[in-house]
């Protein structure tokens, strides 16, 4: 149920039936995490290890848009199941990671625009393939068909004596466009699902009002220092046991930071373009290839790091169907760096066609399915972070008064 | 780092708690330690598993502490639970040792963190765990393991090979002897063994075994093995067999470690019957924190050991959310035949409950005046008339958390024979728990006691081979008063 905000109100439930009325509208595994939820509002135990536990203490009970809220909010870094005294062997097979990881996905999925394609999530190896092969055959084949053939003479690393500017701006800027309209869309339809302001009353209005600048300000502290990969205590999260690592945040980061260095030597590259009527290709020293390289230093340390990390991650605390998702998106983004340094390396030689549409087709994959694969995740995980930070200054309308 | 030798300086029996700092404290001596645990590696840490905080003695703020809770006060409120049933100079050393200790918990691995939701009035008296026991049980093992302590899993001990009050050796249940220079037993209470709790609580006046009804909130581990081959072995013991901490909760749990959600909280907001529908206690006496602690007696003494919290809909969300739905029913006669109780006698009940019920302020924060007028037993706050539905029972049952009886012991921790201490046999824990405890709990003491004879046992066990712990004599001169 949404947070509380009219105690004398008939509450749909109550904290004491058994919440049947909810249940029977939940799939499986949302109603794995209403029971699981059930069992750690009780304990409580957890709460200072992330957002997912606050945020459930304002609820009685968990219906699936709570769960949903709830399953973006977690960020798996394992803390609460190793800390968890009715985890598995125990007979209430606690695993609060694990629900909330199953639930997740099918957040990807539920909410994915157009709908119809939120199947892509099931095939989520395949879907990388496809757009894989589907890049590198497009851009080959334009090569050839707009050159003649991929090899060729030095030029000097003029990638437009291959594909003309203009052609490859409209055509990225196109699926780009289209990838952020579809995120947009879904999150925007998770977003409207559990709203802390759902209630009538005018004083959650107000305070949801009050609560929106430092909440936005509070959320992007969160999602750029990475905070709920820190554990709570700050030395990191789980992986192979009930050690900490800082290692998966760190990672995180190198991937985060080098995806956006990389898109600012874009934006700087078509702001030289546009504006200051500079074209490319440009020299090592300039702008853009020194952001874009640093950012493709970002992206091949970050994705190693984060694919060891998965690969020794304890699988009781993950979704094992979940790895071809993870791993797809995760090859992908260390094939563009790769490529790009390759191009960046050869683009004087008679293969820069070659690496110029081996590069372009790679990098198209990847705009291809962000609507439609992992990186969702941080989408999502920053629309639920902002949820909270806004239900978190919002006045608690549960007065449990102490147990 | 890691030492191990065929004999070791320290043997620690026991994986929770008290065992872990006993080793740990050890090790840091320089002692070589082996520790034994009974249970599997999944299982480990005991009741430690399932603790929550940490009793602190602070005379001003300390990070997760707010204001002060001085001795004097500390002291006052257990000597409150305890009846005066406790000793004076271990109880101040167990008080004061909990001002300090925290750095050296925290050097191990230990986080804390403001209290819980739902749990603010401790937030001056009890440091939270964050992440509870289990966290605290997994950092000190890493942190054991680290430095050097050798662990083993799976190892329960069946019995001690003495002489002349000092420890020769171990005998594990697999028959392995394992000699050791000294000794610290720190393997829990005996709460987990069924057939002693039969027989210490024994057959009341209808000719029910009382116990047979228990619940155990804890580990199935605390077997009280060692315990029984200690008194047969003619060590001072300490403690009334039926004295432990003992709570009121949710007759569904399991039969072990159903821990910390299995507890009832709406107790105080509504009425408590027994199979024969009567009320047997004021619910509103006191602040539910403070009155936990007694309904587990209460609830031992009913008919089948059995009851049921009352409340209607009027509660909800104003209690910690219970674990196990509680049965729902629109009048109070449906409730009463849902739940098995004659609904004559219950509607009764209720019906003079309601009656009795004075006009008054309803504040569950406060010790308010709604009460009763006329009605035995009195609710004396917190009485409003139960009459909306739907209404809600919740079964109760005597959940047992750890048994007092154990080794009499004195500021060294040691075991005692014949009046004299022994040189290298030191217990902790749960084991020596009924000297500062003789009966009542307040939150969080359990890991205070612990805590201190844990350390203080696993010192003197490795003084007893001749390794000195280089910082912890001055902190425990503070803590003993001299």
């Amino acid at each position: 149920m949404p947070p509380v905000t009219d105690l004398e109100a008939p509450v749909a439930g109550g904290a004491c039936d058994g919440g049947v009325n909810f249940a029977a509208a939940m799939t499986a595994g949302e109603a794995e995490v209403a029971r699981i939820m059930q069992i750690c509002n009780a304990c409580r135990y957890c709460e200072g290890f992330c957002a997912v536990f606050p945020a459930m203490t304002r609820r009685l009970e968990f219906n699936a848009a709570d769960t949903h809220y709830l399953a973006n909010l977690c960020h798996n870094c394992g803390s609460c199941l190793y800390a968890c005294q009715y985890a598995p062997p125990h007979e209430f097979m606690v695993n609060v990671p694990q629900a909330l990881a199953k639930v997740r996905v099918r957040t990807y999925q539920d909410y994915a625009w157009p709908r119809a394609f939120g199947a892509l999530y099931e095939r989520a190896g395949l879907t990388v393939a496809f757009a894989l092969s589907g890049g590198l055959a497009l851009f080959m084949i334009l090569a050839i068909a707009m050159n003649g053939r991929l090899i060729h003479e030095p030029l000097k690393g003029n990638f437009y004596a291959i594909f003309p500017h203009n052609f490859l701006a409209a055509l990225f800027g196109i699926v780009f466009l289209f990838a952020l309209v579809a995120l947009g869309i879904g999150v925007l339809k998770f977003w409207r699902e559990v709203s802390p302001t759902r209630g009538d009353h005018p004083a959650d209005i107000a305070a949801a009002a009050r609560a929106r600048m430092p909440a936005v300000v509070e959320a992007v502290n969160d999602v750029a220092r990475l905070r709920y990969l820190g554990g709570g205590h700050g030395e990191g999260c789980n992986e192979g046991d009930d050690a900490f690592t800082l290692w998966r945040r760190r990672f995180h980061h190198f991937t985060l930071y080098g995806f956006l260095l990389c898109f600012a030597a874009t934006c700087v590259a078509t702001l030289y373009h546009y504006l200051f009527n500079l074209h490319a290709p440009y020299a090592f020293s300039s702008a853009p290839v020194i952001l874009g390289t640093l950012g493709g230093i970002g992206l091949i340390v970050g994705p190693i790091g984060l694919l060891w990390l998965s690969l020794k991650r304890d699988a009781l605390r993950s979704d094992a169907s979940q790895k071809a998702m993870d791993r797809g998106f995760i090859m992908l983004l260390l094939l563009v760096s790769i490529t790009g340094f390759a191009l960046l390396l050869l683009r004087d030689t008679s293969a820069m066609a070659l690496w110029l549409a081996i590069h372009l087709g790679t990098v198209m994959a990847l705009f291809l399915t962000l609507p439609y694969g992992k990186f969702a995740h941080g989408i999502f995980r920053s629309a639920a972070l902002l949820k909270f930070n806004i239900e978190k200054r919002m006045p608690n309308r549960l007065g449990l008064g102490g147990e | 780092m890691k030492k191990s030798s065929p004999m070791p300086d320290v043997l620690v029996i026991g994986g929770g708690n008290a065992a872990l700092c006993s080793a740990l404290m050890a090790r840091e001596a320089g002692a070589s330690v082996l520790m034994l645990e009974s249970a599997p590696k999944e299982w480990r840490g005991g009741n430690s598993m399932h603790v929550r905080n940490l009793r602190c003695m602070h005379d001003e703020p300390q990070d997760v502490l707010v204001e002060a809770y001085p001795e004097e006060e500390f002291w006052q409120d257990l000597l409150k639970v305890t009846g005066g049933i406790t000793d004076e100079p271990l109880a101040r050393m167990v008080i004061r040792h909990s001002s300090r200790c925290r750095p050296w918990m925290r050097k191990h691995g230990v986080h804390f963190q403001p209290p819980l939701s739902g749990a603010l009035h401790v937030a001056r008296t009890n440091a939270f765990f964050m992440g509870g026991g289990k966290a605290l049980v997994n950092a000190y093992y890493r942190s054991a393991e680290a430095i050097g302590v050798e662990i083993r899993y799976d190892s329960p001990v069946k019995s001690l090979e003495l002489k002349d009050g000092r420890f020769i050796a171990a005998m594990t249940e697999s028959g392995e002897r394992i000699t050791a220079k000294s000794c610290v037993l720190g393997c829990g209470g005996f709460e987990s063994n069924l057939e002693w709790q039969r027989e210490a609580w024994g057959q009341n006046e209808r000719g029910e075994w009382t116990a047979e009804n228990f619940l155990i909130r804890g580990t199935r581990f605390n077997q009280g093995v060692l315990l029984k081959f200690m008194i047969d072995a003619g060590a001072e013991t300490i403690g009334d067999p039926t004295q432990a901490h003992c709570v009121a909760i949710d007759a569904r749990a399991p039969l072990y470690d159903g821990g910390i959600c299995t507890r009832i909280d709406c107790v105080s907001l509504g009425v408590v019957v027994n199979r024969e529908a009567e009320r047997f206690y004021d619910e509103g006496e006191d602040f539910w924190p403070k009155r936990y602690a007694i309904w587990g007696r209460l609830v031992a003494q009913q008919p089948g050991q059995t009851a049921w919290s009352i409340i209607d809909r009027k509660a909800i969300g104003r209690f910690m959310p219970p674990v196990f739905d509680g049965t729902q029913a629109n009048t109070l006669s449906e409730l009463a035949v849902k739940i098995g109780i004659d609904p004559a006698a219950f509607v009764e009940t209720l019906a003079a409950y309601n009656a009795a019920c004075q006009p008054g302020t309803f504040d569950h924060t406060a010790l308010d005046d709604c009460r009763t007028e006329g009605l035995t037993p009195a609710k004396t706050h917190w009485a409003r008339v139960i009459d909306t539905p739907p209404f809600y029972a919740y079964p109760l049952r005597p959940g047992i958390t750890f048994t007092y009886l154990g080794m009499k012991t004195d500021a060294t921790a040691a075991c005692r024979f014949g009046n004299a201490p022994s040189d290298n046999l030191f217990a902790a824990g749960e084991m020596v728990a009924g000297n500062v405890l003789g009966k009542g709990y307040t939150a969080g003491v359990g890991m205070s006691i612990g805590t201190a004879f844990g350390r203080i046992a696993g010192v003197n066990a490795a003084a007893s081979t001749g390794h000195r712990h280089p910082t912890f004599h001055e902190e425990l001169a503070y803590a003993a008063g001299h």
